[in-house]
């Protein structure tokens, strides 16, 4: 990818990238150094304190680097895909069991670096970010509840006016995109 | 796969996304997930947003220099063997192949022609396959909570509509329904709900407790 593209990735999908791609200790530090202090504040709204937490925080660190190969910027953010990751190393420690996770699409080859797409999701993901940053503390705290919650039932609504819609519809062509090209692949 | 009209709402599918969602459900969420490209986008673009509220967490100011030093001690270890897993399998998709434990499933009979297997049942709900015949209705019933119902194989009706393979109904306490499955092949569906189903004929709630329905 050149520079210019690189350049309209958040810091945290490039650091992802480069450990991806090059196994890159340096990046993987500056992501701990980002994401553990924030799992921390996740895992604390869940009264996942202390031991219990960093053993969460250093599982879910390890997959991160051992999957890294998984990434695709295409479809996610490195946050989105360090979200994913932790929860389900925190639902599996309290379920003593893993959880019911939807199958993987099949992808032989790892997915095509399409700089565009990666651009066009980063770009929602700021326009997200300007929606959060525009909430009262109030609503704010309603979106990170639904979120970011205790784990037990929470009243939210089918819409929390988060602008979703473009970023899903995106997705939704990430894959499409995906689903072709493993149908070139079976019949070539 | 295209034909899917029912969907999981947003809300389930973000309760899923944050961990919330009980167990029971989630392995529907899961197996819907596997069968239906739309949810799939959805529930990305939840975690897109649970990434995006992430970030904007204010950082927990402990003290991190011990973990990480643990943490890059670690990375050269390899990962432990992940558990086993089961991939699609016939008409179940792989979360389903992997709650059978990779066995096809073993149906015991709850009359009428009607077959069940449960999957996992504890005190956050149930979730269960269920075998109707072509033509057959399952009793009439009401349930205290929510219950999710996926079509595998086959179809049913009910008073609010019709639903093929792929399609989940969300049913809530308010729903008195007789899903009754279609002609053709039997109806397989994969059925979750919080809490017991109540039945309003006599005899299937003497039977209750014995089906654990």
């Amino acid at each position: 990818m050149d520079t210019e593209a690189e350049s309209r990735l958040s810091d945290q999908t490039i650091w992802l990238i480069a450990v991806r791609d090059q196994r890159d200790r340096a990046s993987f530090v500056r992501l701990f150094e980002f994401y553990a202090p924030r799992l921390r504040s996740m895992l604390a709204r869940s009264n996942c304190t202390g031991a219990a937490a960093d053993d969460i925080i250093q599982d879910a660190m390890l997959k991160v680097w051992h999957k890294a190969e998984q990434f695709d910027p295409g479809r996610a953010t490195a946050s989105a895909w360090v979200y994913r990751i932790a929860r389900n190393c925190h639902i599996d420690v309290i379920r003593r069991t893993s959880r019911p996770i939807p199958e993987a699409l099949k992808v032989e080859e790892p997915p095509d670096h399409d700089a565009a797409s990666q651009i066009t999701l980063n770009q929602e993901a700021q326009k997200l970010r300007q929606a959060l940053d525009s909430l009262s503390a109030d609503q704010r705290e309603v979106i990170v509840q639904a979120y970011m919650g205790d784990l037990s039932h929470s009243e939210i609504s089918d819409n929390t006016g988060l602008p979703l819609g473009t970023i899903k519809s995106r997705i939704r062509l990430a894959l499409e995109k995906l689903r072709h090209e493993m149908k070139d692949l079976r019949s070539q | 796969m295209n034909d899917i009209t029912h969907h999981i709402p947003p809300r389930l599918i973000r309760a899923y996304a944050s961990g919330s969602l009980p167990k029971s459900f989630s392995l529907v969420v899961a197996a819907h997930v596997s069968m239906c490209d739309e949810c799939r986008a959805r529930l990305e673009a939840e975690e897109f947003a649970g990434g995006a509220v992430l970030d904007t967490l204010a950082p927990a100011s402990s003290d991190n220099y011990e973990l990480l030093a643990r943490t890059l001690a670690a990375l050269d270890t390899p990962p432990l063997a992940e558990p086993q897993t089961h991939g699609a399998a016939g008409i179940y998709p792989a979360p389903i192949m992997q709650a059978l434990k990779g066995r096809p499933p073993r149906w015991r009979p709850l009359g009428g022609g009607i077959r069940q297997t449960i999957l996992d049942s504890d005190s956050e709900g149930s979730v269960r396959l269920l075998y109707i015949p072509p033509g057959s209705a399952v009793p009439d019933h009401g349930h205290n909570g929510l219950e999710l119902t996926l079509v595998l194989q086959g179809s049913f009706h009910d008073e609010t509509g019709s639903f093929g393979v792929g399609d989940v109904e969300v049913a809530d306490a308010d729903l008195d329904h007789t899903p009754m499955a279609g002609e053709g092949m039997p109806c397989i569906c994969l059925a979750a709900t919080d809490a017991r189903l109540r039945f309003h004929s006599f005899v299937p709630r003497l039977l209750q407790p014995i089906f654990r329905i």
